[in-house]
């Protein structure tokens, strides 16, 4: 809260400048820089935020731009009230370009970038050639600027800064936000973010309805400020790259490292042309470009804060809730419990039943007509040989893909229907076997992440305390303010079970929990998985380590180029003649 | 608005037909170094246009337009050579690739404009307005020549793409550097030599444009577009699909203004290549 007060003392401050006789020429640079801090930071919002980046800001700035020349010019409207229909028209330009673009699951990276460019000529082409332009431009000298300041420069110095305080204050309430949270996961790793809860689509779709309005309300007050728009001038490549190597600069991780490279950036450009080098400021402008990228991928901003110590990381255990209920389910969760099977289990009600379930991978049926039951509150280990289908079926539970045919049905709902990230909601958290931690998120952000998320659904600051506890369950505590980088291969391990943890999911699903850890750590992880499920979920639990299939489970189920050839108690099944022909090959049979 | 005549239309196919294999030809490169090398080269466009002056300028001082590639495919391609290097020293991402050449895109613009000034500058030469009637069809030399050049590169690479062992190396280093590292494949010195060829392609169409066009700093941005279009369309990395999608764009790009207006031409591009990357993503790639 301290930054937005501090935002907003800052705008106010600067509101002060015209009434102190600011020269006219300041005014109108300060303008400049605004206007370039609303595009810069309104176009970080989706893009830097979420990693796809856009080439289509000239589009939303040019459709504000056009709906307020047309308006003010044609209809009469008062140029004020023609900015939030700016704002509404660039904002409908984006929502419908992301209801298609958002939808197509390959359009990411450079892709995106080249849809929403081939789009912003798309909309220029028609601007042109239809009444809206017609081809000469579109004059607005006739249109009374509105008396908001002493002169017409201070009127648009004060509309400029109204606007970036806005836009600023906005994209810092979106970073620290559920959405922005969920924004940087999509930037990480979009598939696994939608696994584990976060609603892709309708992040990207509500971040880029707000970058494009900002757009569009920048582009309504620029129309005026130039009075006179011209389809070639605003339909260009120069908006969205500046916008990008503004934000490049100042970080696009930082909610206001766009602001400082529109600053930077305006002033060198401004330097240069006034000192009549423009051609030379040209230059410099794309050599600061090249040296940002190849020696400051950060940002302005992102390197300063790389050079900060890490402070959190000695304040981590302290932190813990030391009275309220949730630790206190903690600890009795950590007392290792002495019954390790629960017999009963067998008369509880069946939590997922897989019917013919079946998917296949060009050809291959790595999922045959597979019927599989789970019982709330049982262990079940699912064995097979490598390639039997496994980590299929955790991946059609989880919606990771869909199945080929076949019903799959969680507590009464059909989870062959809902999107990933719904049947997380619904309770339903995993583990990859190749742990798949979202690089650029701290240790405790991406376990915090599937306590908003996930079948939990806390507000931010209840689920980064959530996540406390569970990087204390699973002792990662001391590495909260890490990066998932700087993790062994069994703490990454161990963040896996940690993220899932904090869903606190109904139905658990484990794959290859334990491979690659030494028999030290895979005594620790069997205790810990006891815990889990005394806390009370069910679990499945995908293993090849046999010592910790026969000690956890109450129930195993045996694939075998995907189709279940054996089900039942652990020792019993294991001594079939088929399930160790699976294994072991035909002559040991 | 009624139709235009046969012969009027039939014209209008032919000029997309050679407009399109000039898109072609700046396709080439892009999509050999987009495709093979995972680089996103928008100074590819600026390099074209240096090609272009530094053809005017030759020609300006008695040198056949045609000779100066004599002198501009080595000079490029050892520009080529040096940018790869460089690239491989700072180990860029594509996406950052799109971002530092555009970096030097803005740089080579400015270096244009402080030698050439942004005025116009136009090519004088015997092959300037030569043409010649094909029946009832006007056939200009400077352009047929661009399209004998482009099919010809575009086949000539596509073969060595195919049927040579350094081109099959090319194309198994892209779709798995390691494995054909292990395999023996000098991944470092094809991308070199790839850089080198693509740089050396800029200038080709940089002789082409400045043979049929009027050249001016700022235009190194028009044609970034329309050329991605085919690119994109043609499919990333294959050398015959630059052309075969430039020249199906440059028809239909004609055809457009034939029928309607000029101003409508970019519509037709820009539609194409949207439907292309919604629909078919995964050809693209």
């Amino acid at each position: 809260m301290r930054v937005f007060a501090a935002i907003l003392l800052a705008g106010a401050a600067l509101a002060t400048l015209p009434l102190l006789g600011l020269p006219l020429f300041y005014e109108s640079f300060l303008y400049l820089v605004f206007h370039w801090i609303i595009l810069a930071t309104s176009w970080n919002i989706l893009s830097g935020y979420s990693g796809y980046f856009s080439f289509g800001h000239g589009a939303f700035f040019g459709a504000g731009m056009y709906t307020t020349a047309t308006l003010a010019s044609r209809f009469d409207v008062p140029f004020l009230w023609t900015l939030p229909a700016a704002a509404l028209v660039a904002m409908l330009l984006g929502a419908g370009l992301g209801a298609v673009v958002f939808r197509a699951k390959q359009v990411r990276g450079e892709l995106f970038a080249l849809v929403t460019l081939a789009v912003t000529f798309v909309v220029g082409t028609i601007v042109l050639n239809t009444p809206i332009d017609g081809g000469p431009g579109v004059y607005l000298s006739g249109v009374p600027v509105p008396k908001i300041g002493p002169s017409a420069a201070s009127s648009f110095y004060l509309m400029g800064l109204a606007a970036a305080v806005a836009t600023i204050a906005i994209a810092w309430a979106i970073h620290r936000s559920r959405l922005g949270t969920g924004l940087f996961a999509i930037h990480d790793d979009e598939d696994v973010a939608e696994v584990l809860g976060v609603p892709t689509f309708g992040c990207k779709m509500a971040a880029f309805a707000v970058s494009c309005a900002l757009a569009g309300l920048a582009g309504g007050i620029h129309a005026l400020f130039v009075s006179y728009v011209t389809a070639g001038e605003t339909f260009s490549i120069t908006v969205p790259l500046t916008v990008v190597l503004m934000s490049v600069l100042g970080g696009t991780r930082h909610w206001a490292g766009p602001a400082v490279g529109a600053t930077i950036i305006t002033a060198l450009l401004y330097a240069f042309t006034a000192g009549n080098h423009a051609v030379a400021g040209k230059a410099v402008f794309g050599a600061v470009l090249i040296a940002v990228i190849l020696f400051m991928p950060g940002g302005v901003l992102g390197t300063l804060r790389a050079r900060r110590p890490r402070k959190g990381a000695l304040r981590a255990p302290s932190v813990l809730p030391a009275g309220g209920d949730a630790s206190n389910e903690a600890e009795e969760v950590a007392v290792p419990s002495a019954a390790t099977k629960s017999p009963a289990v067998a008369r509880t009600k069946v939590i997922l039943a897989a019917a013919g379930l079946s998917r296949s991978f060009s050809g291959v049926r790595a999922l045959d007509c597979v019927d599989i039951e789970v019982r709330e509150g049982e262990i079940l280990g699912l064995l097979g040989p490598n390639g039997s289908g496994k980590s299929t079926f955790i991946n059609l539970v989880s919606g990771h893909y869909k199945p080929d045919a076949g019903a799959l049905q969680f507590e009464g709902r059909d989870l062959a229907r809902l999107p990933a990230h719904r049947i997380a909601r619904a309770g339903v958290a995993r583990t990859y076997q190749i742990p798949r931690p979202f690089a650029h998120l701290t240790v405790l952000d991406n376990v915090a992440l599937t306590a908003m998320f996930g079948g939990a659904a806390l507000p931010r600051k209840e689920a980064v305390a959530e996540a406390r506890r569970w990087l204390d369950f699973t002792g990662l505590a001391d590495k909260a303010d890490a990066l998932p980088d700087d993790l062994n291969l069994h703490q990454r391990k161990f963040l896996e079970l940690a993220r899932a943890l904090a869903a606190r999911p109904r139905l658990l699903l484990l794959d290859e929990v334990l491979s690659g850890l030494t028999p030290g750590e895979i005594n620790g992880a069997i205790s810990l998985i006891r815990r889990i499920r005394d806390g009370g979920a069910t679990i499945v639990f995908v293993e090849h380590v046999m010592r910790a299939v026969m000690a956890l489970t109450d129930r195993i189920v045996v694939l075998d180029h995907g189709v279940v050839i054996a089900e039942g108690d652990a020792s019993a099944v294991m001594q079939q003649s088929a399930v160790v022909t699976a294994f072991l090959g035909k002559a040991h049979a | 608005m009624g139709l235009p005549s046969a012969t009027l239309l039939a014209q209008s196919v032919l000029s997309g037909v050679f407009i399109g294999a000039l898109y072609g030809l700046l396709g080439l490169g892009l999509s050999l170094s987009w495709g093979l090398l995972r680089q996103i080269n928008l100074a590819h466009f600026a390099l074209a246009f240096l090609g272009a002056y530094l053809c005017y300028q030759l020609a300006g001082a008695g040198v056949d337009p045609l000779l100066t590639l004599l002198i501009i495919v080595p000079a490029f391609f050892a520009l080529g050579v040096a940018l790869q290097w460089l690239f491989a020293r700072f180990d860029i991402s594509a996406f950052n690739s799109l971002l530092v050449t555009f970096g030097l895109t803005v740089i080579i613009e400015a270096a244009i404009q402080s030698i050439w000034t942004a005025d116009f500058r136009r090519l004088e030469s015997v092959y300037g307005n030569a043409k010649f009637k094909l029946g009832v069809l006007y056939i200009p030399v400077p352009e047929l020549l661009t399209l004998l050049l482009a099919l010809a590169l575009s086949l000539a690479i596509w073969a060595a793409l195919r049927f040579t062992d350094l081109g099959r190396a090319m194309r198994a280093a892209a779709e798995d550097g390691p494995i054909a590292a292990a395999f023996g494949v000098n991944q470092p010195a094809l991308a070199l030599l790839l850089s080198g060829v693509c740089a050396a392609l800029a200038g080709v169409a940089g002789v082409c444009i400045a043979l049929s066009y009027t050249l001016a700093p700022a235009q190194i941005y028009a044609w970034i577009g329309v050329v991605f279009a085919a690119v994109m369309m043609g499919g990333l990395g294959r050398a015959l699909g630059p052309i075969v999608a430039g020249i199906v764009i440059g028809v239909s790009e004609a055809i457009t203004m034939a029928v309607t207006a000029p101003s409508w031409a970019p519509l037709v591009s820009f539609s194409l290549l949207i439907v292309v990357l919604l629909a078919r993503p995964g050809k693209v790639q």
